[in-house]
């Protein structure tokens, strides 16, 4: 091994415990990953909110860099980003508090007031009416992150820090990593939003390598984006082997729960969650549904649910904290993820991890590298139906396909991903 | 003379309190105490004991010549006796008058009628021993939950002894009628149906405070003027009101008390009216045709129909849910289950899941505790579900582990990992 570590200078925007999806979950596992193996993260999010284990992980709040932009080159640079606007009201991702009320963003530019020479932005965040706001003050943090510290990559994940990235790069002058969670394709299906999507692409054309989260990913960058394929490189996500406590479930009632865990939005699919739901009902009439998360289909479902008849089996809890999710996964005997799209979908991993069987879309990235799940088509609601069903009605398979399931994502180690991602970055210096 | 007739609805549900689906099966507990308590309190202090006061010096005043009539939910009375004993005591004065009718209704003020012969008259015969207990009357005269009504209630309200029944005078049954006559059912010509005035009703009940209104300020002289002036023919008006009208939705600073405590004066010594309570009113009056209610009617919102409750895909749901539960709580003998199966039936729960917004939202709002229609719809679903697990385990009932068909489980086969096999 070389001796001299590697110092990584990352710009994600959420880090556990305050996420609102896998994004965070997998940023997390990621920076555990590449400590183990040896390198040094420096990690900026837009807030920090105060649980995070700043013990363990070197994490930078933006909102407490002072930036000085009394030099000339900053200005030029600040620029750049400042014209940064984004109409839309497809929001990338979506806060579950936030989604019922949220209006449209605003549209606003970045302006900073010359008569002083320092500044420190305030950020809330989330996913707010102010985020592209955020993502311009960001970059700014990250200019002068980068001037700060002794570097020798830049990584970051998903767009909304792709100017960041970028103006970090230009910067310091260093070789960026652009990481791939989820393409606007993924998040909006054909409805995409250019800036949205154009943000994307020049971050992986300005990248010197691009990392996705699997094969199904990193086809729609070079179909879609057209990205040079010799730069996109695949690394599946892993799963922190956390022991979860188990909810008692003796103490809730006696029946059988089938879960759906994520956003409820076009993206996961939820509403052939609902469909086969129904069907399963139709011939085990006291199974338990949950759908546990919240979106911009969540009162539409809810109606749908009604309309089938299903309201006294069906139950949406909305966004759930991160407790109460290991409590659900202690509850459940059947998890499905019938997403439409999934560049990756880590919540199947979280599952099998407390020894739930999951049932999960083809159209996935972790059914790529999943054997010991149930892979059905989205679409094929009597599929689903019936493999719940299936997995209700044989409790022994059941048992022995979550225990497999179990073994096989304790094999998914972080460290090993992480390792891949160290590769990588070797190439790029 | 002709009759002025005052009825006033009294009722408070047993609102629930938040119950996420964690609280399923482990919390018993459904209402909020607290809430509820608090409502109360501010109601009581706002209305029921100021204008309970109101109504008694004004029936002394004029010696027996002002009445009014009550109806109070069972479920409201319950909670009288749970926060608000001043305000019992003083209902209890009122009826001590003589000018006070007492009516029955369903004691949980629900939407039973429409679905359940056999739960309605159980909980018309709780409520009218309620207020036999405390007032001292055996209601004669019935009103139906938000004054809801058609033909088949009618005869079933008949069927159980009443004469009398009071409704809503809607334009879409009344057609080209006045509702200033006393009706009949249309097949039981002995069962008298007295209709709201809701014009007169809603300038007290809607408009009074409101300052666009041409007649605001509106003054009892006026009032009693536009009640005068009825035509030379008609025979009675019914006033039909909440009684949280008086302080609560019309607040002090109207003059709805001023209103009230001078209207008894202009009725009784300036025009050709007297007051009467609604059974003395079917003594006195001879219907003057039958009337036929095919379909529902009641006093809610603009459309005066159920849509109020039901018929969004929501209310249906939780509906259908709470009354597929009903021959199996009859076998239930635990009182707690009954207790609260009749709080769980109280109209007021699917009110609040209404999603016309677009006309009358504004006012199932103002009467809500919930952020939106489904909210309320999802805390009350994870209640009923953890009131029917308990239900079940009372009745020691086993979940259903029915055969399924090959077909299913041939599919099944076909998506398990290599190497998995049945």
């Amino acid at each position: 091994m070389a001796s001299k570590q590697l110092k990584v200078l990352m710009f994600g925007w959420e880090f556990p415990p305050e996420i609102s999806g896998g994004l965070g979950t997998a940023c997390y596992g990621l920076t555990s990953g590449l400590i183990e193996n040896n390198v040094d993260v420096l990690f900026v999010v837009p807030k920090l909110f105060g649980k995070e284990d700043t013990e363990k992980f070197k994490l930078i709040d933006a909102g407490t860099v002072e930036v000085n932009f009394q030099n000339d080159t900053f200005t030029e640079n600040l620029k750049k980003v400042s014209y940064l606007q984004i109409h839309s009201h497809i929001v990338p991702y979506v806060s579950p508090e936030e989604f019922m009320q949220r209006q449209e963003f605003d549209v606003e530019t970045l302006k900073v007031d010359s008569t002083f020479s320092t500044a420190k932005f305030s950020f809330d965040g989330k996913y707010g009416k102010n985020l592209i706001t955020e993502v311009s003050k960001y970059a700014a943090v990250a200019m002068q992150v980068a001037k700060d510290n002794e570097i020798d990559i830049i990584h970051a994940h998903d767009w909304l820090t792709f100017p960041a990235a970028i103006m970090a790069k230009e910067v310091s002058g260093k070789p960026l990593v652009v990481h791939i969670h989820a393409t606007e394709f993924d998040r909006s299906g054909d409805n995409v939003n250019q800036e949205v999507y154009d943000m994307e692409k020049r971050g992986c054309e300005v990248a010197d390598k691009v990392i996705c989260v699997s094969r199904l990913t990193r086809r729609i960058l070079i179909n879609r984006y057209g990205i040079d394929p010799s730069k996109v490189v695949v690394v599946h996500n892993a799963v922190v082997p956390k022991p979860v406590q188990y909810y008692p479930k003796e103490n809730l009632i006696d029946k059988k729960i089938v879960t759906f865990l994520g956003r409820v939005t076009f993206q996961k699919g939820p509403d052939y969650f609902v469909e086969a739901a129904r069907k399963v009902l139709d011939v085990l009439p006291d199974t338990h549904f949950v759908m546990a998360g919240n979106g911009d289909m969540f009162i539409k479902l809810v109606e749908r649910a009604a309309e089938l008849k299903i309201s006294n089996r069906f139950h949406f809890t909305g966004f759930l904290k991160f407790e109460e999710t290991n409590n659900l996964f202690g509850m459940t005997d059947v998890y499905v993820m019938p997403s439409v799209s999934e560049p990756f979908g880590i919540t199947p991993l979280e599952a099998m991890r407390t020894g739930v069987p999951v049932i999960i879309s083809k159209q996935s990235g972790v059914a790529e590298i999943l054997n010991n799940a149930i892979k059905v088509d989205f679409w094929d609601v009597n599929s689903v139906a019936d493999t719940i069903i299936g997995l209700l009605k044989h409790e022994e398979l059941s048992k022995q396909l979550a225990a497999d399931g179990t073994d096989e994502v304790h094999e998914m180690k972080w460290e090993y991903a992480a390792l891949k991602v160290k590769e990588v970055y070797e190439d790029t210096i | 003379m002709k009759k002025l007739c005052f009825y006033f609805q009294v009722h408070q549900p047993f609102r629930l309190k938040e119950y996420g689906f964690f609280n399923i099966g482990k919390d018993d507990s459904y209402f909020d105490e607290k809430l509820n308590r608090e409502i109360m309190r501010k109601v009581a202090d706002k209305c029921y004991l100021p204008m309970n006061q109101l109504l008694l010096e004004q029936i002394e005043a004029h010696n027996g010549n002002f009445k009014v009539s009550f109806s109070i939910s069972g479920v409201c009375i319950e909670q009288f006796e749970l926060y608000a004993q001043d305000v019992l005591d003083s209902f209890k004065r009122l009826a001590a008058t003589g000018c006070v009718e007492f009516i029955a209704e369903t004691y949980g003020h629900s939407l039973s009628a429409l679905v359940s012969p056999e739960e309605f008259k159980a909980q018309v015969a709780k409520q009218t021993a309620k207020v036999k207990e405390h007032f001292g009357q055996t209601p004669t005269t019935f009103r139906n939950t938000e004054l809801i009504y058609n033909n088949q209630i009618g005869s079933l309200v008949h069927e159980m002894g009443y004469r009398t029944m009071i409704t809503e005078g809607a334009d879409h049954v009344m057609d080209w009628r006045s509702p200033n006559f006393m009706y009949a059912h249309c097949q039981h010509p002995d069962m008298n149906l007295l209709l709201k005035n809701y014009k007169l009703s809603d300038d007290i009940a809607f408009r009074f405070s409101e300052r666009s209104w041409e007649s605001w300020p509106l003054h009892a002289e006026t009032f009693g003027k536009w009640v005068n002036d009825t035509a030379w023919n008609q025979e009675i008006i019914n006033l039909f009101m909440d009684y949280e009208t008086f302080g609560e939705h019309q607040w002090e600073e109207s003059g709805i008390f001023e209103f009230m405590r001078e209207l008894p004066n202009q009725i009784i010594n300036h025009s050709q009216f007297e007051f009467v309570t609604p059974s003395e009113a079917s003594k006195q009056l001879s219907p003057v045709s039958g009337i036929d209610i095919h379909n529902t009617i009641s006093w809610a919102d603009a459309e005066r129909d159920l849509t109020a409750w039901l018929g969004n895909p929501i209310q249906d749901d939780a509906f259908e849910s709470l009354y597929k539960l009903e021959e199996l709580v009859k076998k239930v003998t635990d009182p707690k289950i009954k207790d609260d199966w009749i709080k769980l039936q109280t109209s007021d729960h699917f009110y609040y899941m209404c999603t016309k917004f677009w006309s009358d939202g504004d006012v199932h709002k103002y009467f809500s505790h919930y952020e939106s229609p489904y909210d309320g719809f999802l805390n009350y679903m994870n209640v009923l579900v953890d009131f029917e697990e308990r239900v079940r385990q009372n009745l020691g009932i086993k979940n259903a582990d029915n055969d399924v068909h090959p077909g299913i489980i041939e599919n099944f086969k076909r998506y398990l990992p290599e190497g998995v096999e049945i």
